[in-house]
């Protein structure tokens, strides 16, 4: 896991629905594929996708192995206080990505 | 590939090779990337930097731009400084003749040239994933601007063998590159839409292979195919049909880093 382009606006106005996108570079290996020797290639994918807003849980994703590499996972939440909205992928080689964008929010 | 392969079984079955023909080369008002036949979805997923993922290999390309190589050699920053200046427009007119190689080159192969004779490091592999992240960020710079093919000596004959190339039968389906680039674009190879085959948004990301992959594994993808052998990666005959595809795409924008279904 290297990196993750984020999709969300630096600033909404209170009760406001935003929209959030993220993009993660992952191989995503399903563990169902073979190498040429017919060995099995391990499965590695990330299974778990949380995103806080201000360390409160607002959104929680378990991947499985037939999501696509590079998962684009977009959802949406509500605009209530200014705060750091803060997102984590973990994968099963127990490696973390974590990013974090400060959203400001105006009455 | 198989896919391919098992459309192509599919499509000789129905339409001898060769039987439909409708011009030679392609007027340069028809010329069309590829990015026109794909659908409005891919293509959106082309136009937002936030949702190409190619651009995780542009970031990943930004980011050893400015980082020195092992063995104490300078970054590519310490000589080029910020890539949107010094390399505006490389990637449109790329491959070139090279006097120090005394050959055409095409870009990978000038970044790893730039790392032997100027970093003294090692060169990454071509279809690496640092090689395509340089590239794709190198191409990057030149998004937007239209492809102006090089025409110095040396790349003249090297770009009319790459037109011989092109249009040579080849494989047991026995079929050129033309007679599905010139022959038959705009119509359909099984689900697939036969593109014009122009080299406009490489390194692409694409969904098939669901990672990044350079001109030459896209054409490999195209050889194998036709159950031809494929040249190796780097080959002389890649550079050929390079030159000969930028010469064919002459006026078409740059897109790099491009999405292909
Ligand atoms: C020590 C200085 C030096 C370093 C470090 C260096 N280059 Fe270069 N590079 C040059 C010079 C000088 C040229 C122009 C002469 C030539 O074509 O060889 C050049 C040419 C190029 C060109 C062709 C530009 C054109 O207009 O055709 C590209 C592309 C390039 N370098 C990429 C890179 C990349 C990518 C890196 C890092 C991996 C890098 N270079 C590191 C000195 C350097
Ligand atoms: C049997 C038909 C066929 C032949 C022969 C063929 N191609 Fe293709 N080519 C395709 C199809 C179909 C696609 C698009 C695949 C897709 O969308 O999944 C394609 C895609 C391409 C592309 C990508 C264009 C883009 O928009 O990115 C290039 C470049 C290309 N081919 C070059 C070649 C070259 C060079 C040869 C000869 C060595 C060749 N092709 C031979 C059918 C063919």
């Amino acid at each position: 896991m290297a990196n993750a382009l984020l999709d969300l606006p630096k600033t909404a106005r209170k009760g406001e629905v935003i929209k959030i996108t993220t993009l993660v570079s992952h191989l995503m290996e399903t563990g169902y594929r073979r190498e040429i020797s017919g060995a099995v290639i391990p499965r590695l994918i990330i299974h778990t996708f949380t995103c806080r807003y201000d360390g409160e849980e607002v959104f929680r994703a378990e991947l499985f192995p037939a999501m696509a590499a590079n998962p684009l996972i977009a959802f949406s939440t509500i605009a209530t206080k200014s705060g750091p909205i803060s997102f984590t992928w973990v994968d099963d080689a127990g490696i973390t990505l974590t990013e974090s964008v400060d959203l400001v929010v105006t009455d | 590939m198989l896919r391919l392969r098992i459309i192509l079984t599919f499509l000789l079955g129905v339409v001898p090779g060769g039987a439909i023909t409708r011009a030679d080369d392609i007027a340069p008002k028809d010329r069309r990337s590829g990015f026109d036949m794909m659908s409005a979805e891919t293509q959106a997923m082309q136009k937002n930097d936030l949702a190409n993922p190619a651009m995780l290999w542009v970031r990943e390309g930004e980011a050893l731009w400015s980082t020195p190589p092992e063995g104490g050699g300078q970054a590519c920053s310490g000589c080029h400084g910020e890539a949107r200046i010094s390399m505006k427009g490389v990637a449109a007119r790329y491959p070139v003749f090279d006097a120090s190689a005394g050959t055409a080159i095409d870009l990978a192969g000038k970044i790893q040239q730039c790392q032997v004779e100027r970093q003294k490091a090692s060169p990454w592999p071509r279809e690496s994933k640092p090689l395509l992240s340089m590239s794709s960020y190198v191409g990057l710079q030149s998004r937007g601007t239209s492809i102006v093919p090089a025409h110095y000596k040396g790349t003249t004959e090297a770009a009319s063998r790459g037109k011989a190339l092109f249009n040579r039968r080849v494989g047991q389906l026995n079929l050129s590159c033309a007679n599905c680039h010139d022959d038959n674009w705009g119509q359909k190879l099984g689900s697939a839409v036969i593109p014009q085959g122009h080299p406009t948004g490489y390194p692409i990301y694409r969904l098939e292979w669901q990672g990044m992959g350079s001109l030459q594994r896209r054409m490999r993808n195209c050889m194998t195919g036709v159950r031809a052998e494929p040249y190796a990666y780097g080959a002389p005959e890649w550079i050929e049909l390079e030159l000969y595809l930028m010469q064919r795409a002459a006026g078409l924008t740059l897109e790099t880093p491009a999405v292909r279904p």
